[in-house]
């Protein structure tokens, strides 16, 4: 079996005024696997994803998906790729003035997919999936805890059935109990759909669990982009300090006295 | 010479700021002539800017109404044309007055929620959320408060014009005792069409002017909740700005001799 790439950062440069924040990234995700970005807080990792929803738009290079390359589409093409990518932001993003059915099933109500109780009753099913039961169906989300509120976020992620979802550090902010149920979630979810997945995070633990591969970002860069289990002997000193969580070693954090 | 590069530079940002509005007003005006259409949304906000802003539009009006038949009538005793309060009460309301007050009182009322509602759906990541759910932000968020303010200010303004009138009315006949019939028939026969047009044309512009301000700070909203206050500022600051500078050029094109 020959591995496809569903996803392909090729030299891509992204800056934010004087701000560069990508410069030349190069990383491939194949068809089906399950990757995880690492890297220091402001490396530009959500920047990376978000360059793929078209949310922010590389400066130079090409991001493509399934072998189209999506830098500059028109947005009809963009309205085509961003019905296959679910994502779960990193605060869960519920629109808290709708419900919490109507933001599961509101990529599914604005397509036209469902309406109405068809559309109630499949994301009661797929709330379901992520262990809530339909009481919370009709709450608001503020109402709901921040474990709850990233379940019902990644509900919304998978009803459609996405082929690409993308979790920006689903379990920052969350209890260890609760991290490990969401890591498990994203695993049952990315599974069972034969998606393809591309996670962001800080939490080591959760890399662990949740990855296939390993990519590690440095400085607008992709400094390490190796299986998960050479994550603990990597070979590479930044990517060794960042793991083990040492505030000693090529890495310097800038503190002002 | 560090002089000139300060006027420069201010002149500079001035420009740049007025040409994001006019992108983003242009980009607005658009998407409200293309589909898909959101009636849920555009009913909310039809309800939010009509019905909600009535009791303040209602309320400034009828107090501008009666204190306007007050002075009048103590000032213009001075040259003995007390006649003329009936005549000075409807001019000023429908002409300047009711437009131009029920414009700052909902650039209050909800200039300022829109901007901290769409701000807070910037900051909590909410509009990318939208994005990646197959809803264009501008259609779901912008258009139906344009709409809104377009279609609901000239009708505040109508009531307003009517309440207004009113509380001449009953400042003349019930304190400096004016005869009832002769106050109302007075009012009919000097009032004329143009008067109340010009007034309901200023509504919808300054009703444009408010909801786009509000939108255009929200939409650019940065860095929480910090961003979404000086947003909101900026919002209703501009949009009173605005409305004082849009009111004189619409009256100079309709009055002007």
């Amino acid at each position: 079996m020959i591995d496809k790439s569903k996803i392909v950062w090729r030299d891509v440069h992204l800056a934010f005024a004087e701000k560069q924040v990508l410069r030349g990234i190069n990383l491939n995700v194949l068809e089906g696997e399950s990757l995880v970005v690492i890297g220091g807080s402001g490396s530009g990792k959500s920047v990376l994803i978000k360059s793929v929803l078209g949310i922010t738009k590389p400066d130079s290079g090409e991001v493509i998906v399934d072998s189209q390359n999506i830098v500059g589409c028109s947005s009809h093409e963009r309205e085509a790729i961003n019905s296959k990518i679910g994502m779960l932001f990193q605060g869960g993003a519920l629109f808290d003035s709708i419900s919490v059915w109507e933001n599961v099933a509101f990529g599914l109500m604005q397509t036209g997919s469902a309406r109405g109780t068809t559309a109630r009753s499949r994301a009661i099913e797929v709330l379901g999936r992520v262990g809530l039961d339909k009481t919370v169906a009709d709450l608001s989300p503020s109402e709901l805890s921040g474990g709850m509120q990233k379940r019902v976020a990644l509900a919304r992620a998978i009803i459609d059935e996405p082929e690409i979802i993308f979790f920006d550090e689903p379990t920052t902010g969350l209890d260890p109990i609760m991290s490990d149920v969401i890591n498990q979630l994203i695993i049952s979810c990315v599974r069972d759909l034969g998606a393809t997945a591309v996670t962001i995070t800080h939490d080591m633990r959760s890399a662990r669990t949740i990855a296939d591969k390993v990519a590690m970002l440095y400085q607008g860069q992709i400094i390490w982009h190796e299986p998960v289990s050479n994550l603990d002997n990597p070979g590479n000193d930044y990517v060794d300090q960042f793991v083990h969580g040492r505030g000693e070693g090529p890495i310097q954090m800038t503190i002002r006295q | 010479m560090k002089l000139f590069s300060g006027i420069g530079s201010v002149v500079l940002t001035f420009l740049a700021a007025t040409g994001r509005v006019a992108a983003f007003a242009g980009s607005g005006l658009s998407h409200c002539l293309r589909p898909p259409f959101y009636g849920k949304q555009i009913l909310r906000q039809l309800i939010e800017v009509g019905f909600y802003c009535l009791p303040v539009v209602a309320l400034t009006t009828l107090f501008s109404g009666m204190v306007l038949a007050l002075q009048s009538y103590t000032g213009f005793a001075r040259f003995s044309a007390e006649s003329a309060v009936a005549n000075v009460v409807v001019l000023s309301m429908t002409r300047e007055l009711a437009p131009v007050l029920a414009g700052l009182m909902v650039a209050g009322r909800i200039g300022a929620s829109m901007a901290a509602e769409i701000g807070t759906m910037r900051v909590t990541e909410q509009i990318d959320a939208l994005s990646t759910l197959s809803t264009h932000p501008m259609k779901y968020l912008v258009v139906p408060r344009i709409i809104a303010g377009l279609t609901m200010l000239p009708i505040l303004v109508l009531i307003g014009d009517i309440i207004g009138v009113m509380g001449g009315y009953l400042v003349g006949v019930y304190r400096l005792g004016f005869n009832a019939v002769g106050y109302i028939e007075q009012t009919w026969n000097f009032i004329e069409t143009l008067d109340v047009v010009s007034g309901l044309v200023k509504a919808a512009v300054f009703g444009f002017i408010v909801t786009l301000m509000g939108c255009y700070h929200g939409y650019m909203s940065r860095g929480g909740a910090q961003g979404v206050g000086i947003a909101t500022t900026n919002a209703v600051v501009s949009s009173a700005i605005l409305i004082l500078v849009a009111n004189y050029v619409i009256t100079e094109s309709f009055f002007s001799k």
